[in-house]
């Protein structure tokens, strides 16, 4: 049986792969840690020096713009150098194998790989060949963990809310496909939110989904009531219709966001998106522009939380 | 040539024997079992004590790879494990490259096989031609090239029809009809059981209506056409208690299990294991639980190696990418040992999993250590641990869930048709 290799000997962050398996006390520590680069972010000169001469590899083996712009921006602020690397277009395609590529880039001296790939378990397998002085983190592996994502979540309700241990959490959506989902169902379980619902249509829930500690709901405006915090989930263009779902109109008839669904959760409930929305499909837009989204903050948050994950990585 | 094998443990499930005796050896056949005969000089003697002396193994599923894929191992590295592992018959399915749905490409690999003159080679015959599920194989010409059953390996049959036909025209001939069950649209998408592991990581599913459907077709069609069905690597409890209503209810179905499946769990995959990406896939705990029972109830006949040696690279992959299967000749014995003794259940017993009953499934005269019968031998140390590593080995595949654990019992001598074909190191 491969051990989760994310946590090395003595204790600290080796691999950021999953939230899954670490301690509430490590999320925290990296919330804590991307609280003080919110400041940093906020300051005229944006640059700090703890990655200075650390080379960062991009890794993306399947297109993403906000993410990886995310991780690039979060990079330099740290003052370290970043290589991108748009794969899909190139060894892979010419027949390179997955470890063969990395292999080729730890001969660089890469220091850390920031890597998405459209296989659940792509991350594992390169933080399991890599020399152990080099760090990777999952930046989205196929449907299994998309681990900043979640954090960033978690920051974001943290800021909002303070405590995590009286919420009721909804995640709506594609919940089957979905890599952040996962992470976020892992994070909110861990740091102690005693009720996490998630909200689909049968045919977007996985088998056993309530074994990873959550409560299913098919009624979005059952699963709606008393909530908190409502983590909205990207519909993908090509599960629109087909054997999944009939139509993207009777998706949003049913579980698509609106301001009169929102008015059964909590007055005060904030509304977030990972991005990039599907407005009048997952997501009014007068709920996505209105007072209680912060899908925008979200984003801010994310380049704090990424530059958190990193420095931590690197200072292990 | 004349062999004396003294001083060890017989165990001959066919004959229901249990005892130490000597076991004597000329032209190639056992000649007897307990006292000498009368003119009997031994050219060699091997000496058994603290050994258990069964008949050859005979597994049911073993992958050569032969023709089409020898980059990935090649017919004398498996033959070598086989005998390696105390394996002196095995059935090989028709999922070569071309597929084994010719007379000639049989009688090319039962030649091939025969030369190595090592374990003996009864490949299954395609039911389709290119397995493509369209058009039937000349199944009884093949039979005459050497093919003892009739398969349609990894390739769900889409087209019902031909499925039947396929079923009714080898009932023709009275030909065995060996077949999977999965549903062709139910597993095209998945890479592990649907369940709580592969909801977790992310990987797609394959639910176990994927066996069960495609069971009950396979069992409705055997009613239908009077086909001899066996059942090849059933994995879901579901599935062990269908079986057991047909068996009940008097359908001349067998039925077989991986070694894999009766020790491994879904649970197993842990972090995207890709040893552990499997075919059929590792299923529940509680599956495995009922795959062991069934096993010990004689639900289930008997236990194949599902032998599929994979090279590095294809293992070298993320989960859904990798190629299934594992390498499996050498590790039949002991997992099954390793069954025997956690379920508590004789060795005698155990063994008739691994020689007796799969050789009535083949329907060949193999199996048994009965006066006159092919001395095909296998003797092995039941106390000896060893470790599973690339080293130990001879498999051209070192791909298996098992690498790094020891496991008990050791095969020591091997013999087929009366000669020693191998000889453990010391």
């Amino acid at each position: 049986m491969q051990n989760n290799r994310q946590i090395n000997k003595n204790g600290e962050l080796q691999h950021l792969l999953t939230i899954e398996g670490l301690p509430a006390s490590m999320l925290h520590h990296i919330l804590d840690t991307a609280e003080s680069f919110v400041s940093v972010t906020e300051r005229e000169v944006k640059k700090v020096p703890l990655l200075r001469g650390k080379a960062i590899f991009n890794l993306f083996f399947e297109p993403s713009t906000r993410t990886r712009t995310t991780f690039e921006i979060a990079a330099k602020r740290l003052s370290a150098d970043v290589i991108n690397l748009n794969i899909g277009a190139s060894s892979q395609s010419k027949g390179e194998t997955l470890l063969d590529t990395v292999n080729n880039l730890s001969a660089m001296h890469a220091d850390m790989f920031i890597v998405r790939h459209a296989q659940s378990g792509a991350a594992h397998l390169i933080a399991s060949h890599v020399a152990p002085e080099i760090h990777v983190v999952n930046a989205g592996d196929g449907r299994h963990a998309h681990p900043t994502q979640a954090l960033l979540d978690m920051y974001t309700i943290r800021h909002f809310k303070q405590h995590f241990h009286e919420l009721k959490v909804a995640i709506v959506g594609d919940i089957m496909h979905s890599r952040v989902a996962r992470s976020q169902i892992h994070a909110l379980t861990t740091l102690g939110v005693p009720e996490v619902r998630v909200i689909a249509p049968k045919t977007l829930l996985p088998k056993g989904v309530e074994h990873l500690g959550v409560h299913p709901y098919h009624d979005l405006s059952k699963g709606l009531k008393d909530v908190d915090v409502l983590l909205m989930l990207r519909l993908q263009n090509e599960r629109m219709q087909g054997a999944l779902l009939p139509s993207a109109q009777e998706y949003f008839k049913y579980y698509g966001l609106t301001p009169e669904k929102l008015a059964l959760a909590k007055p005060d409930a904030i509304v977030m998106h990972p991005g990039p929305m599907n407005r009048g499909i997952e997501i009014d837009s007068s709920v996505a522009d209105g007072p209680q989204s912060v899908i925008l903050p979200q984003v801010t948050f994310g380049i704090a939380v990424r530059m958190a994950v990193m420095s931590i990585l690197a200072g292990s | 040539m004349k062999i004396h094998i003294k001083n060890g443990r017989i165990i001959d499930p066919a004959n229901r024997m249990d005892e130490k005796a000597d076991l004597y050896i000329a032209a190639g056949k056992i000649v007897a079992i307990g006292r000498m005969p009368a003119d009997f000089h031994s050219n060699q003697e091997i000496d058994a004590a603290g050994m258990i002396v069964c008949p050859g193994l005979v597994d049911l599923s073993a992958r050569l790879r032969e023709p089409g894929y020898e980059y990935r191992a090649t017919l004398e590295s498996e033959m070598e494990a086989a005998i390696a592992g105390g394996i002196t018959s095995l059935a090989c399915p028709p999922d070569t490259d071309p597929p084994l749905d010719e007379p000639g490409l049989v009688e090319m690999l039962k030649h091939r096989a025969k030369s190595l003159n090592q374990a003996h080679v009864f490949p299954i015959g395609a039911l389709t031609q290119g397995l493509q599920g369209e058009n039937l194989t000349e199944m009884a010409e093949l039979q005459d090239a050497g093919c003892v059953a009739f398969s349609h390996a990894e390739n769900p049959f889409a087209d019902s029809l031909v499925m039947m036909r396929a079923m009714q025209y080898a009932a023709t001939f009275d030909l065995s009809v060996w077949l999977r069950a999965q549903d062709a649209s139910l597993s095209r998408i998945g890479v592990a059981h649907e369940g709580e592991v592969a909801t977790r990581l992310g990987l797609p599913g394959i639910p176990t209506c994927a066996e069960t459907i495609a069971l009950s077709k396979i069992l409705l069609l055997a009613r239908e056409t009077g086909a001899r069905i066996h059942v090849c690597r059933v994995s879901s409890a579901e599935g062990v208690e269908m079986i057991r209503q047909a068996k009940a209810q008097g359908l001349p179905v067998t039925c077989d299990v991986s070694m894999n499946h009766i020790h491994l769990s879904e649970m197993d995959i842990g972090f995207f294991d890709s040893n552990c990406h499997l075919v059929p896939p590792l299923r529940s705990l509680r599956d495995r639980d009922a795959l062991k029972l069934g096993l010990k109830e004689g639900i289930i006949d008997a236990v194949c190696s599902d032998h599929t040696p994979v090279d590095d690279d294809a293992k070298l992959l993320p989960f859904a990418e990798s190629e299934a299967g594992a390498t499996g000749l050498e590790l039949l014995l002991p997992l099954v040992l390793k069954w025997a003794n956690e379920s508590g259940i004789p060795v005698a017993v155990a063994l008739s999993r691994i020689t007796s009953l799969p050789a009535r499934i083949l329907n060949v005269d193999c199996g048994h250590l009965s006066q006159g019968a092919s001395a095909d031998i296998c003797i092995f140390d039941p106390e000896c641990y060893w470790k599973i590593d690339a080293r130990s080995l001879r498999s051209q595949g070192k791909n298996t869930p098992f690498i790094g654990l020891e496991l008990k019992g050791k095969v020591k001598y091997t013999l087929v048709g009366g000669h020693v074909v191998y000889r453990a190191g010391t």
